[in-house]
């Protein structure tokens, strides 16, 4: 019997990765795109790496391509913007080796701040993209695009999307394929891309589509499913899953695994024999136009959602009319949103700046949570590394109120693309206060190592950047590090930095509570001293309660502390910023703790 | 009796260690032979926010979600949790619910309630609902952390699967220092689902 195993669609993506011969990955993490790169670093023939951001990663990836190793670069949606400068070029260059380029969308929004589809980058850069729908199809796609990207000479993108990254299906495990390194040899006309050059080679690149278009046409990952053929789908990816699972043999379908080019002459067919043919595509209408502009009665948009995620249930109702009986209790249900960790140290430096009642230019990363209440402490937040230019912006506009207004940016969106505004805040001049989150991880993906960190991917000691030095040479010359555990010191810290006249940065050095590294404390108890202020709520711990008031001078001792504060052992970890909220020292800190 | 597709929803709190479970429940599937399917929530909303995973088994399985309507069992590892994901139950299927408590933000800052009676109202709505006490039982078997793995074993018991299958899973799944809490956990929370 023939091996196999349950993976990820990331980690199949990995595995294929691995038997496809890939020796070389450089990627930036993004949900839901990270665990293929984080898979890809438990094989050893592969040397796999986190670049600071995606355009280094896909750089460094064309870069190993065009020596003659395979290479693999991996991010989310969002991150293919920042890469889309080496990627349309890319396109022109070809490569020598294979060079495949993983895109993982996220319809629904699960962690992202867009929608987009990244299926529009495949057109406009005119490269070819292959959709898988499951695991087993993430493992052989992987392996198909670098053959591929070296028959055509074309960097391949392989899109995925957070149900195909994020859900594990039985997968074949296969032997790696040793593949020899290809020879580098100079060549003017291919890879340096001056004006004369890149004539020639836009020539090719719409040659290379149209013979990607028939290849299109006859490979076997587009493919017929004829069932009862009064319903026709026209389906890639997850999509696929969800059509088949809404309608069974109720439809036929037309499965793409290339999404770009499309194969015209076989969905002409398809159409033809199907009566009624859906484009069951979710997020834009590629695939749907694509079909109008063939001239093919199809429908999509029209019954079908732009907005969200689909599902089986979502096109049972829009195909077949038909919805599931289902219960709700009638009793209002509060949101669960995501908060802030009991013990982040992203918590206090919030709740310091609420204190100074200052705007804040926010990014992404854990600490957009701060956003939320009880902190609410974020009045911007679009992209990595915006925080620090649009803060430059903002006291370009308004001057006279730079001193109330503050960036907030962790350590890896700083390493990313943050340290390019900082410069622009030196060189023109604005009196911006940048705060540097410095929690020693890129949290909110789950972990991974930066530059800053002084770990690469595989967890081994490197050179780490110097923050405080990095940010005196693009000329800050008032950088100030301080401990957000320390409200005081750090109110103080802040205060004096934005009374002076001059850029400054403030890093708030602490690392995340859930590092390996950093020992909990022993929780903290709430003593005879609770006044039940409730001021120690203010900062948003979920480790901490208030419980309800019942009657005064109740008999039980449980009843006596009604109203007062409470702390959940299971989820304090004694960082002992409650007990500096407290005025009457009700937050006690056993032996050993922080005072 | 591979037949029919069967959908289970784990549903919690990020940091409960829904994942762990849906990961051995995964494990002994695929043992077994079934096609199996996964869905796992990664990024954003593991950070204390409400989570879900699907597992879905059968002969042949398309989607890897469930969908509203279609679960033959969810397992619920916090009451509001539980009634929350009450619409993707099919009628007739059975909520495994564990007792405890976690207040969302909205309820700290006091800007919505913690609504009381959930257990009362499930029950009242015609839900084949079962009761766990799942801290206790994992602080009994040495650990709070235990509790996604005495949640496992009370689902177990509700399956038609070896015993055997379950704890060869759980040997490959969990770090080998904690086998025998695990195995202390499951058998804890097996054994309270009897009959
Ligand atoms: C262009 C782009 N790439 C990747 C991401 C995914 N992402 C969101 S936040 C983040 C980094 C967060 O790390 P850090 O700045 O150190 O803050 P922390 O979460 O540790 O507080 C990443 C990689 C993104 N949103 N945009």
């Amino acid at each position: 019997m023939s091996k196999k195993d349950l993976l990820l669609g990331n980690e199949a993506v990995a595995r294929g990765l691995w038997e496809a011969g890939c020796r070389f990955v450089s990627s930036y993490p993004g949900t839901p795109s990270t665990e293929i790169t984080e898979s890809v670093a438990e094989y050893a023939e592969i040397d796999a790496e986190w670049a600071p951001n995606e355009k280094v990663a896909l750089e460094a990836a064309l870069g190993a391509a065009i020596a003659g190793v395979r290479s693999f670069c991996g991010m989310k949606h969002v991150g293919l913007n920042v890469a889309a400068d080496p990627l349309f070029t890319a396109s022109y260059t070809g490569v020598n080796a294979g060079l495949v380029i993983a895109v993982a969308d996220d319809p629904g929004m699960h962690s992202s701040q867009n929608e987009q589809d990244s299926r529009h980058y495949a057109r406009a850069a005119k490269l070819p993209m292959l959709e898988p729908s499951d695991s087993e199809e993430c493992r052989a796609f992987a392996k198909l695009a670098y053959t591929l990207s070296e028959e055509y000479d074309t960097p391949v993108l392989l899109r995925l999307s957070t149900r195909v990254s994020h859900s594990r299906s039985i997968t074949a495990l296969e032997q790696r394929g040793e593949i020899a390194v290809r020879a580098y040899e100079k060549n003017l006309r291919k890879y340096v891309m001056m004006p004369a050059m890149a004539r020639e080679r836009h020539v090719l690149v719409e040659e290379r589509t149209e013979k990607l278009r028939a290849w299109a046409e006859s490979c076997d990952v587009n493919r017929a499913e004829y069932h009862d053929t009064s319903i026709g789908v026209i389906c890639a990816g997850i999509n696929y899953q969800y059509a088949k699972e809404a309608l069974g043999s109720k439809a036929s379908y037309y499965k793409l695994g290339c999404v770009y080019p499309l194969p015209e002459q076989a969905l002409r067919d398809f159409c033809a024999v199907c009566k009624t043919v859906y484009v069951a595509e979710d997020l834009d209408d590629c695939i749907e136009l694509h079909c109008r502009a063939l001239g093919l009665n199809v429908r999509g948009k029209d019954v079908l959602p732009r907005l969200g995620e689909f599902s089986q249930g979502l096109l049972r109702k829009a195909i077949l009319g038909e919805t599931l009986p289902a219960r709700a209790l009638d009793l209002p249900l509060p949101a669960r949103p995501p908060v802030l960790c009991p013990g982040c140290p992203h918590r206090s430096l919030f709740y310091v700046l609420k204190k100074l009642g200052v705007f804040v230019s926010g990014d992404i990363g854990c600490y957009t949570l701060g956003a939320l209440q009880p902190l609410g402490m974020m009045d911007t937040c679009v992209c990595m590394g915006a925080s620090v230019s649009a803060l430059h912006g903002r006291n370009k506009a308004l001057p006279e109120q730079a001193g109330k207004a503050v960036a907030v940016i962790g350590d890896s969106t700083f390493a990313h693309s943050g340290v390019t505004g900082l410069m622009n805040i030196a060189y023109n001049r604005s009196s911006s206060v940048v705060v540097i989150l410095d929690n020693s991880i890129t949290g909110m993906t789950g972990h991974q190592q930066n530059p800053t960190t002084g770990r690469t991917l595989q967890g081994d000691v490197t050179a780490a950047v110097d923050l405080e030095a990095l940010c005196s040479a693009v000329g800050v010359q008032d950088v100030r590090v301080v401990d957000p555990y320390d409200m005081q010191a750090t109110e103080a810290a802040l205060r004096s930095a934005l009374a002076k006249d001059a850029p400054a940065v403030v890093i708030s050095r602490r690392p995340c509570v859930l590092l390996k590294e950093v020992k909990p404390k022993p929780p903290l108890r709430v003593n005879a001293a609770c006044a039940g202020c409730k001021q120690c709520m203010r900062i948003g711990c979920p480790a901490i309660t208030i419980t309800e008031k019942t009657e005064p001078g109740a008999a039980s001792i449980a009843a006596r502390s009604k109203g007062k504060a409470q702390i959940d052992v299971t989820q304090c970890i004694g960082c002992g910023v409650c007990g500096q909220m407290c005025k009457f020292g009700a937050m006690e800190q056993p032996e050993g703790g922080r005072g | 009796m591979m037949g029919e597709t069967k959908n289970i929803m784990i549903v919690g709190v990020g940091g409960q260690g829904t994942l762990l479970a849906s990961k051995i429940l995964g494990a002994v599937l695929l043992a077994q032979g079934y096609d199996v399917k996964v869905s796992e929530v990664h990024g954003m909303s593991q950070r204390g926010g409400s989570v879900v995973t699907y597992v879905r088994y059968g002969e042949d399985v398309a989607s890897p979600l469930v969908d509203t309507g279609e679960a033959d069992v969810v397992l619920a590892f916090e009451q509001l949790e539980a009634a929350r994901w009450l619409p993707s139950l099919k009628p007739g299927a059975r909520l495994i619910a564990n007792t405890q408590r976690m207040n969302p933000m909205p309820v700290i800052t006091g800007a919505a309630e913690y609504p009381t009676g959930i257990f009362d109202a499930l029950r009242g709505a015609g839900v084949a609902l079962m009761v766990v006490d799942a801290l206790s039982l994992a602080l009994q078997a040495g650990s709070a952390k235990a509790v996604n793995v005495v949640l496992l074993g009370a689902l177990a018991r509700q399956m038609d699967l070896p015993e055997a299958a379950w704890q060869a899973a759980l040997r490959k799944t969990v770090k080998s220092q904690f086998v025998e809490l695990n195995q202390k956990a499951f058998a804890l929370g097996y054994d309270i689902s009897k009959g």
